[in-house]
């Protein structure tokens, strides 16, 4: 029996129990202590199944032939040798699978098995099932794709210079996916209130989530016509959405998908991939399991990873150094599909404000398709470039001005409990904080600028950096005003609880948020009950493990969840005990009353009365973030129910001859609202500090531009993990980290997002040490030995001082942005429109 | 294409025999993984680079993608699932899941096959020397930080010393 409708009681963020957030941490059993995750101990043991550890008997092995060339039309497809092969069981082509796919949907663009067009070299032409791996690999190589081939895109500037040929027949025009165009306030007075302005170009090289666990899936179609497939991904439920578009007719209400657990994700597994929609139909066609194992190699392609981005920055300060404007610019490289892009392209624009006031804004973004795998989140999806482009250009405002960096950005800060220019709604912030933990831990005052030599002749520098991300993306990316998140309880006599929730857990521990939560709520302990995750079939939804969002959404779920359970087992024990059940305690496993805890039961106990009483106990939980203030067109990318901070100094050691520096310390201050689990909080922030290093010094997804048989191809030039350098033990630094917690009232207990800002400054805060140890700016990501070495050797020579592209007009591509939307902000009195925006026709919530 | 025999080769794993039946120019990995079900080691690149597929192979980490099959017959091959003894834990595992040094814990199997083959050789190994001997295991989750003091923990609770994570490990700086 459930008690509660969940569709009475209104999931919004509740201000009535500010208990939840502000909660003394002596008062709390589970919350903030270390324990271990609820998973813990069967990952260590080998015992975790991910994807590629389940088989079926009769499984067959799938594998893609992809495409070899970077742009073509698809002229033949002839399967008959490969069919005629000993063992191949089933072949599907794009014809076989002719509805188009996307994550969103202003963009399906893709298809399982291109039909006509291929778009970037590892594009997937035709799907091969053999009762061997061997024997479909072989299979593929029998087959023979007849192209025709088109001239390719290769960039930024290519998408910007050709409108032809096109790569999609939808977007804005030529090459270009999407344009954005949104003005805050007045631009013009903003720089008319300036009293130093600053233009700067940057370049943040694309990169990819690298995640351990390669894809893989496996498909099965039962004989009662229900298809279950089990696949590594972070997004069940748009899988599975995408699969019951694609599918078609087969009824979503027959499609399962289980999420297994991610061996890591990073965003990398966030998209509906062909893969996965090429092994259902698979199963569906030749009515045996089919399992798709990617090869690294193919990884690299699904890619989906962090976008290239051109980006030009013009800012304005008043002479104690207070922006008074902004103006940015970011151009991205998309590749070959729209992906998550249309956000990523936003998201490249939407978070300035949130981090330091900007009273005058301006974003313009345009993102191109280029024959390229195809781009799209990760961690820190679209904000990590811009953040970048910033925290140096305020370092480089710092430096004209001659104020400390640290300074400048305490003085900025956004106020708490603020709308942004952009009708973002900041509540806690805990920025200034995390500055202060960082400057003091890295005795950032007296070491700053020293240039100090070490031992070996290297001279030393710190660069400092700050950031603000997410806790989840406020809109579902179908919009609709269903929960974004739901949990289901269930009691059982023996006192288990079993947690049931559409989350999907990719080793940053969501699966024991939902423990650590309900377990503080009834009083058990977390490690002895029941998860039961990521499946559609037997999970209420939950949209998926990105954006940061988890545990803001989920958590609250789960919070209403667990307080009805205490509600109905409270009702069931204050009759028996004779106690109001306003008096009841739920702690340790047992419930008991305040005033006399001797007076009390088990809570296996306290579930038996409350079904003698009730009937069978089983509760759900749902979560919808707060209504955005923003609502002009884009304003759907940003808002969110809280954001986290994080501020860092990295100490860097330069050898000023070869620009050979290494990272031996850095320190990392995060203001996480509240740490549900104090040790894996600060796993996530040594994991970001780790990830954001590597992206800093040496990751990027770069291409071979190559011509072959007179045609420009693009492959990977690193499709390894060996060539595609990732920081390994060895270079891993020593990390002061401090958790910061600002409890903020959105948050289950005041928690916000971890998983992701503290990667944010690590990028800016590499390239300021640089600058800081040897006077050089390398205004682009990575900054890679050669890059220090040659702005070095442009210093020598009395050059500018730098490394980066052209600050020149040729710097950025010529695009005509069109007009801008004009929105008055908050203090213009504006009302979250956009003044000049022509009226929008209503859309029905799909 | 012509169709292989299989070999029929008696293994010993984790100090048991098995007797497998398998294509010549399988891998231990594959062999482990699909022949006997031993999917506790797992794979992140199959070309020596990740060390997701760390075994010990007599006492010696090995990549098991990098070794057929075939030439560990009659050794003494050790993979994650023989780290424990009864419904215990190795030391090793047990601060791992302690400490959240495993997150997605897919690298975490080879990662502990090297931790133990160190361990074995050295008691009481210095931070240097425990990151020489991980260089080769990539992990994109922790950062590496959790798992040297996991080892550093674990090695001290196999020594005999009642060795604890440091305040600032679990809480953060203050």
């Amino acid at each position: 029996m459930v008690l509660d409708d969940p569709a009475v009681t209104t999931p919004q963020a509740r201000t009535d129990a500010p208990w939840r957030h502000d909660a003394k941490k002596e008062d709390l059993n589970v919350i903030g202590k270390p324990i271990r995750k609820v998973d813990a101990r069967s990952k260590v043991a080998g015992l975790t199944r991910f994807a590629d550890d389940l088989s079926m008997p009769r499984m067959l092995h799938m594998k893609l032939l992809r495409s070899t060339v970077a742009h073509a039309e698809i002229v033949s497809i002839d399967t008959s040798k490969a069919a005629a092969l000993k063992g191949v069981k089933g072949i599907l082509t794009g014809k076989d699978l002719p509805i188009p796919f996307g994550i969103l949907p202003v963009s399906q663009d893709e298809h399982a098995l291109c039909p006509d067009k291929v778009r970037f070299v590892g594009d997937p032409v035709v799907a091969i099932a053999a009762t061997e791996e061997e024997i479909a690999w072989e299979a593929c190589r029998l087959v023979e794709v007849e192209y025709r081939e088109l001239r390719t895109i290769g960039g930024i500037h290519e998408g910007a210079a050709n409108d032809e040929p096109r790569l999609h027949d939808y977007g804005v025009r030529g090459n270009i996916h999407r344009l954005e165009n949104l003005e805050f306030g007045d631009l013009q007075d903003g720089f008319a209130k300036a009293a130093h302005v600053r233009e700067d170009t940057f370049f943040f090289e694309g990169n990819t989530h690298l995640p351990m666990e390669q894809h893989a899936s496996l498909a099965h179609f039962d004989k009662d016509g229900k298809l279950t497939i089990w696949s590594s991904t972070q997004t069940p439920h748009y899988l599975h959405r995408a699969l019951a578009r694609t599918l078609h007719p087969l009824p979503a209400h027959h499609i399962r998908v289980i999420a297994c657990p991610n061996g890591g994700g990073f965003g990398g597994k966030s998209d509906p991939f062909n893969h996965e929609i090429a092994a259902a139909k698979m199963a569906m066609l030749t009515g045996r399991p089919v399992k798709i194992a990617l090869t690294r190699e193919e990884v690299f392609w699904c890619h989906r990873g962090r976008h290239p981005v051109l980006m030009r920055s013009k800012i304005g300060v008043n002479k104690t150094g207070r922006i008074t404007a902004l103006d940015f610019h970011s151009y991205l490289d998309g590749g070959a599909y729209g992906s998550y892009g249309t956000a990523s392209t936003f998201y490249t624009g939407a978070l300035q404000t949130v981090t330091y006031a900007v009273d005058n804004y301006h974003f313009r973004g345009a993102r191109f398709f280029t024959n390229k795998a195809p781009c799209g989140p990760k961690r820190g999806h679209g904000t990590p470039q811009p953040r970048f482009a910033l925290e140096v250009q305020l370092d480089k405002i710092a430096c004209d001005l001659g104020i400390d960096p640290a300074q400048i950005r305490l003085d900025n800060l956004a106020p708490r409990d603020s709308l942004t220019a952009n009708f973002l709604r900041i509540g806690s912030m805990g920025l200034g904080q995390c500055i202060e933990k960082v400057v003091a831990g890295s005795g950032w005052k007296e070491r700053r600028g020293k240039q100090e030599r070490t031992k070996d002749g290297r001279i030393r520098g710190l660069g400092l950096a700050c950031s603000s991300y997410l806790s989840g993306a406020g809109l579902p990316i179908y919009w609709n005003g269903l929960p974004h998140s739901g949990v289901q309880l269930q009691l059982d006599r023996s006192g288990l609880v079993t947690v049931f929730c559409g989350s999907t857990d990719i080793g940053q521990g969501s699966d024991s948020v939902l423990t650590w939560i309900v377990g503080e709520v009834l009083g058990v302990d977390p490690l002895g009950m029941r998860v039961v995750t990521s499946d559609t079939d037997l999970t209420p939804v939950d949209l998926g493990s990105y954006s940061s969002r988890v545990t803001v959404m989920t958590g609250n779920a789960a919070m209403q969840a667990a307080e009805r359970a205490r509600d109905i087992v409270a009702k069931g024990v204050a009759d028996k005990l004779g106690v109001p059940a306003s008096r009841l305690v739920f702690a340790d496993s047992r419930v008991y009353d305040a005033e006399d805890p001797k007076k009390g039961m088990t809570f296996a106990e306290a579930v038996v009365c409350a079904e003698a009483k009730f009937g069978t106990i089983g509760t759900v939980g749902s979560y919808t973030p707060p209504k955005s203030a923003a609502k002009f067109r884009g304003g759907g990318v940003g808002p969110s129910p809280s954001y986290s901070y994080s501020a860092t100094v990295v100490e860097v050691e330069v050898d000023p001859d070869t620009g050979i520096y290494r990272v031996p310390k850095v320190w990392m201050a995060h203001d996480i609202g509240r740490a549900l689990n104090a040790a894996i909080a600060m796993g996530q922030i040594e994991g970001s500090v780790y990830m954001g290093l590597g992206e800093a010094m040496m990751e990027e997804m770069v291409y071979r531009d190559r011509t072959h048989k007179g045609n420009r191809i693009f492959v990977h030039k690193i499709p390894s993990m060996l060539e595609y350098k990732s920081p390994s033990a060895l270079e891993m630094p020593e990390v002061v980290s401090y958790v910061v917690e600002d409890y903020d009232k959105n948050g289950p207990f005041g928690a916000k997002e971890v998983g992701q800002g503290p990667l944010l400054p690590m990028m800016p805060a590499v390239a300021n040490a640089i600058y800081d140890a040897v006077g050089v700016r390398v205004d682009e990501i990575p900054v890679s030995f050669e890059k220090v070495f040659a702005a070095l050797q442009a210093k020598k020579e009395g050059k500018e001082a730098r490394f980066g592209p052209s600050n020149g007009p040729d710097g950025v591509p010529e695009v005509d942005f069109g007009d801008s939307l004009k929105i008055k902000t908050p203090w213009q009195g504006g009302d979250g429109t956009a003044w000049n925006e022509p009226k929008r026709e209503k859309k029905a919530a799909k | 294409m012509s169709e292989p025999n299989k070999v029929l080769e008696t293994f010993s794993v984790n100090g048991e025999p098995h007797e497998v039946a398998f294509l010549p120019h399988k891998t231990l990995l594959e062999v482990l993984r699909e022949e006997m079900g031993l999917t506790g080691t797992k794979h992140g690149c199959e070309l020596g680079e990740c060390g997701t597929c760390t075994v010990q192979i007599d006492g010696t980490p090995v990549l098991s993608c990098l070794v057929l099959a075939v030439d560990a017959v009659g050794k003494d091959v050790r993979t994650v699932e023989g780290m424990a003894c009864g419904s215990g834990l190795h030391p090793l595992q047990d601060v791992f899941a302690d400490l959240g040094a495993a997150q997605c814990g897919y690298c975490t199997p080879g990662v502990l096959m090297a931790a133990d083959a160190l361990l074995r050789d050295n008691n009481s190994p210095t931070r240097e020397e425990i990151k020489q001997c991980l260089a080769g295991n990539l992990c994109r989750c922790t950062g590496y930080l959790k798992i040297f003091e996991a080892v550093e923990i674990a090695a001290a609770r196999m020594r005999g010393e009642d060795a604890q994570p440091s305040e600032e490990s679990i809480y953060g700086a203050r």
